[in-house]
């Protein structure tokens, strides 16, 4: 049998309803595991022990109270949850892992903790991340780095890798994380967990700290399918705080997971089947294809721009918005002075600089955003011939740690294939798909913007053929 | 060499709303205690983000269209970075190259000034330095204000008060702001360059006097800078393009430029906002809302009310007088009471039944001539040949003395100081 922590959030729910465990169980059981295996994962950068053990009484209260119609108006009650350390929380310290706001404990509370608060998730702590979110494995964290769950010597992806690591090893029920361009999918990906990256401006921004604000889509790391549907549901909408969200089709996404009756259009890019790709990623997400032809899909190919014009594009307007995103830590407020920025962060504060000066702007920043609308058309153009668009999150499984290291562009290579889909602003899920040498491997789906429901139907429909891993 | 002022203006107006430019902290600021009116926005914390402010639009639309500009049917928001302690996000969220409103003008007494564009952004918070320190107050972070640009067609500092003087009109007139230059609702900067005169290109330099709080000091900072430009070309040299403020105390322009040099802004589009699109529907009921403007007014007050240009001009003022004028005038002899309120600046403050009330009182009075035999009537009453003799030998008192008989045989229906006037006029000749 399961331990409590291993749970996905509907078994949580279920055994919370029908009285099988209290919410004190079940952090208690997260709690345990973190205590167990943090001190070697690291994904924890701070534990709110007390105030989640609290929570947990007053939930536990609310189920003997009010009995089923608790959880109508408290959808996630009892559920244990870690969040990203660059969601703003009221009063628990909220760094990015970064130096400069080591000690920023903020006085409001990010649109998407609170949301989830609303609907009676219980907070366990925030999650490490490659400072300000600048990488993809969580070594650019100016604290430590987070170690791969299924290899400890490896690296979690990043830069929600907290997050993935935390999920992975089972020391919450679920977690929250946030992508700018594969910080959510390529994670989920390394550590062979559900990775959900929904349309930019499908969920408030409000709190969460800048990266490039163009592209910031915080979205849930859970252990299926469904699990990243339901949360979908909870933190999705429009939000008065946030001039760049929207409202359109928010509905019940769990509804388009396990739904049969229409197949959707598949199609392949096979610009995405990189040079030098790890030969075991490529076997598994063809394998991957093959599971759902076998199911009816009809499977084409289809043409994207080479990914690799994106890292150029991702490149100079993800630079340019952290420099100017980041120019609030001027060393007047927040303790600390500028010298406190890691050196990734002082790269990119310079090269933004940059590409935004006079005479250079058109050079770059403008030019960037020309060929980001003709990546978006191309998106288009081909979403008029499929429904989704399938192909590997990362050309490779969990690095070794110190891979990043005198690789200056590690993470925009990294997350090459997730750049596109990113600067587009569409959806775009990683399930895992099984196993590399024992690392896992994540299948990518990619919809166009506001089709959530395409990609988790497809994804809930691989991840029942796939069965067990 | 004979050289000529070549001015622009750029004038900064506090919008007059509820709540700020991109958050819903209350916008009424004045003698507030510092930070008081504070959220995550305004105070630029990680993570909080700018929603615009949809009435903000809506007044620098309307000003756009008082002022004859194009209103832009797309237009966006971009961030123009520098670093200062008062701006808590490192940068200003202002508007760069599609500003709301282009291309407009304003007719002055003499000529036409063109309007460049007028655009909204964000105010900054406010430094104060104190004892050796610098304190800070975000309650004048992120209010909405507005700023007008004019071309440089100011060939005198006159012109260029009138423009200011005018605009402040406007945005009364509209309701969009008080303007008060004291409180720093409307602030100005000067571009002051000289150029041969007759020259029909514009200097290759300019100088920016900054931050000026009066239009008196606008017009003393545009002519010290003449003043020195012109010394400075007389001695065969160039003006040095650069910022100056005002001090006042000195009487002088001041070099600000160890701030300023070289400035580049980075200007790129608002991430956090998106690009705003305007029906042409919507824009032409902005347009429809613009009242008629005091200019106008001037015009039909002097058409229809058959008074005076400068009086006219008197009463159109402010929006207010203007209109308590117009109420009265239905009731009352409207060119008696505009002189009345001309003259009289305490009758301006009354409301219109009051004010009314007022001058009713006075159409009951006696008339002069009416008074004139009365006081003759007195003056040559035996009783008071005594008072008589008293006040020509010095003793202005008992003037009071006659005053009061005079009124008591007019059975108070006089005005007290017509009668004195009378009374002195009276007796002297006698």
């Amino acid at each position: 049998m399961k331990k409590l922590n291993e749970l996905s959030i509907k078994e949580s729910l279920e055994g919370l309803k029908e009285l099988k465990f209290t919410p004190q169980d079940l952090v208690f059981a997260c709690l345990d595991e973190i205590k167990t295996k943090d001190e070697d994962l690291r994904a924890f950068v701070t534990l709110v022990r007390e105030e989640a053990l609290k929570s947990a009484a007053r939930a536990d209260d609310l189920i003997r109270e009010l009995g089923g119609e608790a959880f109508a108006r408290f959808p996630l009650l009892g559920v244990p949850y870690a969040l990203k350390d660059n969601f703003c929380t009221e009063n628990v310290l909220t760094t990015a892992s970064s130096n400069i706001i080591r000690n920023f404990s903020p006085p409001y509370e990010s649109t998407v903790s609170k949301k989830l608060k609303e609907a009676g998730a219980i907070l366990l702590g925030k999650t490490n991340l490659d400072a300000f979110a600048h990488g993809s494995s969580t070594e650019a964290s100016d604290f430590f780095t987070t170690k791969n769950p299924y290899d400890i010597t490896r690296l979690p992806g990043g830069s929600s890798g907290g997050s993935a690591a935390a999920v992975a090893s089972n020391m919450c029920i679920f977690a929250v994380g946030s992508e700018t361009a594969g910080s959510i999918r390529q994670p989920a990906a390394w550590c062979g967990v559900v990775g959900l990256k929904p349309t930019y401006g499908r969920v408030s921004r409000y709190g969460v700290i800048s990266m490039a604000s163009s592209t910031d889509s915080p979205g849930p790391l859970t252990k299926t399918v469904w699990d990243a549907a339901f949360i979908l549901n909870i933190i999705s909408g429009k939000d008065e705080f946030d001039a760049t969200s929207t409202d359109i089709d928010v509905s019940d996404f769990t509804r388009s997971v396990g739904r049969t009756e229409t197949k959707l259009k598949i199609g392949i890019a096979k610009s995405y089947f990189v040079k030098g790709m790890d030969e075991g990623v490529k076997s598994k997400v063809l394998e991957a294809v093959g599971v759902l032809k076998k199911e009816g899909y009809s499977v084409k190919e289809v043409d994207l721009l080479d990914p690799k014009y994106s890292v150029a594009v991702y490149t100079i307007i993800q630079r340019s918005e952290v420099s100017s995103n980041l120019a609030r830590f001027d060393g007047i407020r927040y303790g600390f002075d500028r010298s406190s920025f890691g050196f990734e962060a002082k790269k990119r504060i310079m090269l933004g600089t940059y590409t935004l000066s006079a005479g250079y702007y058109d050079q770059f920043y403008a030019k960037a955003q020309k060929v980001r609308t003709l990546i978006i058309e191309d998106f288009k153009r081909a979403f008029s011939e499929v429904d989704v668009i399938v192909g590997p999150i990362s050309p490779c499984t969990a690095l070794k740690e110190g891979a990043t290291k005198d690789n200056a562009m590690f993470g925009e290579i990294q997350d090459m294939l997730l750049e596109p889909s990113s600067m587009a602003g569409i959806t775009g899920i990683s399930v895992p798909c099984g196993f590399s040498n024992g690392l896992p491997v994540g299948f990518g789906i990619m919809a166009d913007k506001f089709n959530e429901e395409k990609v988790l139907n497809l994804a809930a429909s691989y991840e029942a053929s796939r069965g067990e891993l | 060499m004979k050289l000529e002022l070549v001015l622009g203006l750029e004038i900064h107006i506090q919008l007059k709303l509820k709540s700020k430019m991109f958050c819903r902290c209350s916008a009424d600021i004045y003698q507030s205690e510092p930070n008081t009116l504070t959220c995550p926005v305004c105070l630029g914390l990680p993570g909080a983000l700018p929603v615009p402010n949809r009435e903000a639009i809506k007044s620098t639309q309307l000003l756009g269209a008082a002022l004859n500009c194009k209103l832009s049917g797309f237009s966006k928001f971009d961030r123009k970075n520098y670093f200062y302690p008062d701006l808590p996000k490192g940068y200003q969220i202002s508007q760069y190259d599609l500003p709301l409103c282009v291309d407009g003008h304003l007719d002055l007494f003499s000529k036409r000034v063109g309007i460049t564009r007028v655009h909204l952004e964000e105010d900054t918070g406010k430094s104060i330095h104190e004892n050796g320190l610098t304190l800070l107050d975000f309650n004048k972070s992120g209010l909405a204000l507005v700023e007008v640009v004019t071309e440089p067609d100011f060939r005198t500092s006159t012109e260029a008060v009138e423009l200011s003087k005018l605009i402040q009109r406007i945005v009364r007139y509209l309701q969009i702001s008080d303007a008060d230059m004291e409180k720093g609702q409307l602030r100005l900067e000067a571009n002051v360059s000289l150029r041969k005169q007759g020259s029909e290109k514009l200097p290759t330099y300019k100088v920016e006097i900054k931050n000026i709080n009066s239009f008196r000091f606008l017009e003393k900072a545009i002519k010290y800078e003449v003043t020195r430009q012109s010394k400075l070309f007389e001695s065969g040299l160039m003006p040095e393009q650069e910022n100056r403020g005002w001090d006042d105390i000195k009487s002088v322009t001041l070099s600000q430029r160890e701030k300023e040099e070289a400035h580049d802004y980075r200007y790129f589009p608002e991430p956090d906002i998106p690009p705003m699109e305007f029906s042409s529907k919507y824009l032409k009921e902005i347009k429809a809302r613009v009242p008629e403007l005091p200019d106008k007014k001037v015009e039909r007050f002097v058409r229809i009310y058959g008074i005076g240009v400068d009086t006219a001009r008197v009463l159109c003022e402010s929006l207010e007088l203007s209109e308590k004028f117009e109420k009265a005038s239905k009731e009352t002899d409207p060119k008696r009471l505009a002189n009345l309120l001309v003259n009289k600046t305490d009758l301006r403050n009354l409301d219109v039944d009051n004010l009314l009330k007022r001058i009713k009182v006075k159409e009951d009075l006696l008339d002069e001539s009416a008074l004139k035999v009365i006081v003759k009537d007195v003056i040559n009453l035996k009783e008071n040949v005594k008072a008589i003799k008293d006040y020509k030998s010095g003793k202005e008192q008992s003037i009071m003395f006659l005053l009061g008989a005079v009124m008591k045989k007019a059975n108070g229906k006089a005005d007290p100081l017509l009668v004195k006037e009378i009374l002195r006029k009276e007796i002297n000749e006698s």
